[in-house]
């Protein structure tokens, strides 16, 4: 073995789970099925605040479970950050949307039949979160002396930027089966984190249930609304399996799905920056308002987030970011891939090119001055390493886009070209990593070795990349590592499946415990250690670096491990006839520190920006009473491949030295910048846009030019209806 | 009801209005065709029938009388499930069987516009499409030899 | 799938003398055919009918053929047959550019002109062509048939003057004189659901007609008028903005639909007069 030398990290080598997805065979939540089976129902609230005076059923009870909140064995809440948002409703009604009875039968024709009729005394809901006197958490990062560097700044550039709700439509729905089991009960579904879900089952069931696992089924897609949201479902098919004493399976169709679960936080956020006449930022006060819906869920922390990132990979001595998350009579918005800093950084770049219009500056010029260097220090003050790539993305992409001859070209014709600059903290925020003190471990078998990790495959590449990672540490080929599926009562808690930290954080432990395997069997192969010595399993926990400091009271310190660092460009073009934006080609540079598989990262980065030309573009959550008023996929609607435009990605590899091989996160990373590069865009052809989404019927409100219609000679008829 | 199912006649009592996807689903037990929407929109639930895709979410069992279903279980698509392996065109792989079925239109060489086409009723939320472009492109190589592997090629 | 399939009832006749025969002696049914909006409906558990008829199967309603120098679309034309017939291509261009953009391939392989026509969608992409275009609809019943102008056909929002036992069998196009011209705007650039659709004829008797902009498709006769007046575009668009009636919905708002919608008619008579259709 030792003589093996072939590495798997750096290639694209097959993915795990390739075959059976392109084969149709990969299971999925609603592809199981069980004996005796029945399916689950939620009957929801139809008012967003209020209270239940009376519930009434009207249908033949026969073969039916139902179950309420007294049916609930241990505490009625969801648990995660605060025991604030109750299983099922017990009086008060803060949301549109929220369960309070749950049936289940076997035949669904009943199911769906049976009708609840509920009576409720109403309050007048809150809806404007700007008008919400409720904080789920309150942030202040302050550095240097803000308000007299505002004061001695030579102008004072300020400006308001919103970003709307993001619907997360992973193709497969939210679904679980819930199954009673020998001692207890078993979950399986569409999970991107199997021990929140554990967790909440725990403190919902109590002593009711001594046995709690949690197995995570192929997951189609997931991009945080899989992270919180999966113990909502999982803890209703547990109670109504539990009482009925039956398999029970829920799956969302498209339209309860949209209503019922969590968005992307709505934002709000205000700059105000003093900059001198050559372009130095000199003082940045920003105030960012995220809404988060009826209950806290993960609006604390994702505000964190879209706090640290507000001020943008930019050096500025004085910065005073206040931060506050509100509660509204909404669906509690939760995680969504980026987790509030595709909304801050939105605020920043297109902020920032405005600040350029002001002073007469190329906002690629005025993002050279300003960037981060290694040395530099955050909002927060921490230092950056060598490994800040700021500039070498923003050089690389203007190089990659030919920025420069493209922005001269505009003034020609109606395509536009925008910039934006962006980074993502790699990891959980401050503390974060010590407290969840994630675990992962390897383990010999019969043909080789076994990765056990909580992380899920969600389509990002887990199991492939940490197959890699094993593979080369141990020195082993890549065939002979398998990766189990997490299953709680089998695999440790290797800490949820987000904050882009499954390559980094868990891959870094499952290296070390690669390692440690490697010193203890020696040259060994581990198949011939396994028939010599049987069994051996190494488990690893996450150690912070000893430089990591962080005050999670004042905000001061070091936020993340590090950072990955990306520019876009986009060129868009404007149709003056209808005020429809056709992004043209965006070009993405993103320092990923090391690329485990180059082309999963690739991917990731095609599959973000996609994603983030949605929400600049097309996709609008329409509120209407609390409620989503567009949740079918009809009239929600995401990128198709018409409306998807060629991605250019460069990776660059500036490695962190605390990362396997050098990696970084990376997940998120790709969603932060598209959107403010596409407005941007919009905004060099004389465009005023500082919200998204940038719809047609935006433009047309914020273009002088509503009703002088360039009708273009070189368009053809038939062209244009096909567009 | 008789009708052609990748390959093999078929009789299947079901209701005449029962969508074609849950008589896929639940009654051939072919669970590779997936449910995305339920409105026609996503396309993950993309099946062959007489040749042409169809969204099975939209399709009356009974009009499946006497014609012939290809799903992804059935389908003769090898070159492109390898190919969508090799480029990871599958990343969550939840739409990747109905891609698979809408581009088993597609003829040799095509161009992106074409492809785009062809995909336009697919909706996938993971790649940005390029992957699956790639694969496809791989895959309709007019002059591609016998497909190798499953190791890497990009 | 939120309706209980068990409770509808599907008659499949063999031939369109039996469905007629059907409509007429065991209705009320609902006709069938390619299903694209009908179990949108089912799915979502809406569907207010339970009894239907599937027209699938009947082969001679597929037919497109010229009657004399009439161009005859039978009921059961799909999207994917009007984009491939170089019938249509060469006499309505204009219906083969509303096809190509009415969904995905998978709509275009099932939907049917004839449930474009009989779901009477505001929003219908092939409606303002059948509109401009002074079609005719063909409608049948057990031992009568009559023919409707399009324009008459819509009593009002989703509402036809279709009677129960009458079925849609074919739409007659006359000829056209004068440039045609489609355009969509949609919610995106595929599989999307119209915000303002228009196409227009410009030729000495120019027509226009507009979808998504009112409870029924519009022909806009006062803009056709100043047109053919040649009182110039602006005050065609004037006429046009006060002969619509577009609202706010979830998809778009009245004000947008109003300026993109005179927006069109500028953006189509703007064009070189007598410049070629590519298409034609």
């Amino acid at each position: 073995m030792a003589s093996f030398t072939e590495r798997a990290v750096g290639r694209s080598v097959a993915r795990k789970d390739g075959i059976g997805k392109a084969t149709g065979k990969a299971v999925y939540a609603d592809d199981l099925v069980f004996p005796e089976m029945l399916y689950g129902r939620t009957i929801r609230s139809t008012i967003p605040r209020g209270r239940v005076r009376a519930i009434r059923r009207t249908f033949d009870a026969d073969g039916f479970t139902v179950v309420d909140f007294r049916d609930i064995p241990g505490k009625n809440v969801i648990a995660l950050i605060e025991d604030d948002q109750p299983c099922l409703v017990e009086q008060e009604v803060r949301h549109i949307g929220e369960p309070i009875v749950l049936l289940a039968h076997a035949d669904r024709e009943r199911l769906l039949a049976a009708e609840v009729d509920i009576e409720y005394e109403r309050d007048i809901p809150l809806l404007d979160p700007a008008a919400s006197d409720v904080a789920f958490k309150r942030i202040l990062i302050q550095k240097g002396d803000v308000d007299a560097n505002l004061a001695r700044a030579e102008r004072v550039i300020e400006g308001t930027y919103r970003t709307g709700a993001q619907e997360h439509v992973y193709i497969e729905p939210n679904g679980v089966v819930a199954v009673p089991e020998e001692g207890g009960l078993a979950v399986y579904g569409s999970i991107q984190c199997p021990f929140y879900v554990h967790k909440a089952l725990v403190t919902l069931l109590g002593e009711a249930v001594r046995h709690v696992r949690v197995v995570q089924t192929e997951t189609g897609g997931g991009f945080g609304g899989k992270e919180e949201f999966p113990s909502c479902i999982a803890a209703h098919a547990a109670l109504l399996a539990l009482k009925s004493r039956r398999p029970v399976k829920i799956i969302y169709d498209r339209s309860e799905d949209m209503l019922a679960t969590t968005k992307r936080h709505p934002s709000v956020v205000r700059h105000r920056t003093g900059v001198m006449g050559d372009g130095r930022l000199v003082a940045m006060d920003i105030d960012v308002l995220m809404d988060g819906g009826a209950y806290v869920t993960l609006s604390p922390v994702v505000l964190s987030r879209g706090a640290i990132h507000a001020a943008g990979p930019y050096r500025c001595d004085h910065t005073r970011i206040v931060g506050r998350a509100v509660m509204t009579n909404t669906p509690p918005n939760g995680a969504f891939r980026g987790f509030g800093a595709p909304q801050t950084q939105f605020a920043m770049e297109v902020h920032m090119d405005r600040i350029a219009e002001a002073l007469g500056i190329d906002p690629v010029h005025l993002r050279e001055i300003n960037a981060l260097r290694p040395g530099d220090t955050t909002a927060t003050g921490q230092t950056l390493g060598s490994d800040c790539s700021a500039l070498e993305t923003l050089h690389r992409a203007m190089t990659a886009s030919r920025y420069a001859e493209k922005r001269a070209a505009r003034e020609a014709g109606r395509r536009g070209v925008g910039v934006s600059l962006f980074y993502h903290g790699s990891g959980f925020t401050g503390g974060g990593e010590l407290r969840l003190a994630s675990r992962a471990a390897v383990e010999l078998t019969e043909r080789g070795v076994r990765v056990l990790t909580s992380s899920t495959e969600i389509g990002q590449g887990t199991r492939t990349m940490h197959a890699q990672i094993v593979a080369d540490a141990l020195g082993v080929p890549y065939e002979s590592v398998e990766v189990a599926q997490p299953d709680t009562s089998r695999v440790p808690d290797s800490g949820p499946t987000v904050a882009s930290r499954t390559c980094m954080v868990v891959g870094g432990i499952l290296q070390r415990a690669a390692t440690e395997m490697r010193q203890r069997i020696g040259d060994v192969s581990p198949a011939d250690y396994f028939r010599e010595h049987g069994s051996l399993r190494i488990e690893a926990e996450y150690e912070q670096p000893e430089w990591i400091h962080w005050d999670d009271e004042t905000y001061r310190g070091d936020a993340y491990a590090t950072y990955g660092w990306g520019c876009n460009v986009a060129e868009v073009e404007v149709d003056p006839v209808t005020f429809e934006v056709r992004p043209v080609r965006i070009t993405a540079v993103v320092d990923v520190g090391k690329a485990i598989h180059p082309a999963l990262a690739t991917g990731q980065i095609e599959g973000g920006t996609a994603q983030a030309v949605g929400f600049a573009l097309l996709e609008h959550v329409v509120m209407r009473d609390g409620a989503m008023a567009n949740g079918q996929l009809t009239n929600y609607v995401i990128p198709t491949t018409l409306d998807t435009p060629p991605i250019d990605v460069v990776l660059v590899e500036n490695p962190y030295a605390g990362g396997p091989f050098g990696a970084k996160g990376l997940g998120e990373l790709p969603i932060d910048g598209p959107a403010p590069a596409v407005v941007n865009a919009i905004r060099s052809l004389g465009i005023d846009v500082r919200e998204i989404p940038a719809l047609p019927e935006v433009l047309l409100r914020q273009s002088a030019r509503a009703s002088a219609v360039d009708v273009g000679a070189d368009r053809k008829p038939t062209t244009a209806a096909r567009r | 009801m008789q009708f052609t199912l990748n390959g093999r006649e078929v009789d299947v009592a079901a209701h005449p209005m029962r969508r074609l996807l849950d008589v896929l689903r639940e009654d051939c037990e072919l669970t590779g065709t997936k449910e995305g929407c339920g409105e026609g929109e996503c396309g993950a639930c993309t099946v062959l029938v007489d040749g042409q895709a169809v969204v099975s979410c939209l399709v009356p069992f009974a009009q499946v009388d006497g014609r012939d279903v290809r799903t992804i279980e059935g389908a003769d698509a090898q070159a492109l499930q390898r190919a969508f392996m090799d480029h990871v065109g599958a990343q969550c792989g939840i739409c990747t069987p109905g891609m698979i079925m809408a581009a088993m239109s597609l003829g040799p060489d095509p161009t992106r516009r074409q492809m785009q086409e062809a995909l336009a009723g697919n909706l996938c939320r993971c790649t940005g499409y390029e992957a699956i472009y790639r694969a496809i492109a791989a895959a309709k190589r007019a002059n591609r030899r016998t497909p190798l592997g499953v190791e890497s090629v990009v | 799938m939120r309706s209980a399939v068990s409770t509808l009832e599907l008659r499949r006749p063999r031939s369109i003398r039996e469905a007629l025969t059907m409509l007429r002696d065991d209705g009320p049914l609902v006709p069938l055919a390619g299903a694209t909006d009908l179990y949108v409906a089912l799915n979502f558990g809406t569907l207010s009918a339970s009894r239907f008829l599937d027209l699938w199967p009947l082969e001679p309603l597929r037919r497109i053929e010229m009657r004399g120098d009439v161009l005859s679309l039978g009921a059961l034309v799909t999207y994917t047959s009007l984009t491939r017939s170089r019938l249509v291509r060469q006499r309505l261009p204009m219906l083969v550019d509303a096809a190509r953009v009415v969904g995905g391939i998978q709509i275009q392989n099932r939907g049917t002109i004839g449930g474009n026509i009989a779901n009477g969608s505001p929003a219908g992409d092939t409606l303002p062509v059948f509109a401009a275009a002074d079609a005719v609809v063909v409608v049948r019943s057990a031992g009568f048939e009559r023919r409707i102008a399009f324009v008459d056909f819509y009593s009002g929002y989703r509402a036809t003057v279709l009677r129960p036992d009458e079925l849609i069998v074919a739409v007659e196009v006359p000829p056209l004189q004068g440039d045609q011209w489609f355009r969509k705007v949609g919610t995106r650039a595929a599989q999307a659901i119209s915000k303002v659709v228009i196409a227009a004829v410009r030729g000495e008797s120019p027509r226009v007609a507009l979808g998504s902009v009112g409870p029924v498709v519009v022909r806009a006769r006062r803009a056709e008028r100043a047109l053919a007046a040649g009182q110039g575009i602006e005050a065609a668009v004037a006429a046009l903005q006060a002969e619509i009636a577009p609202v706010d919905d979830v998809r778009s708002t009245a004000e947008y639909r109003r300026a993109v919608a005179g927006n069109l008619l500028r953006q189509c008579w703007a064009r070189a007069a007598g410049a070629p259709n590519p298409d034609a």
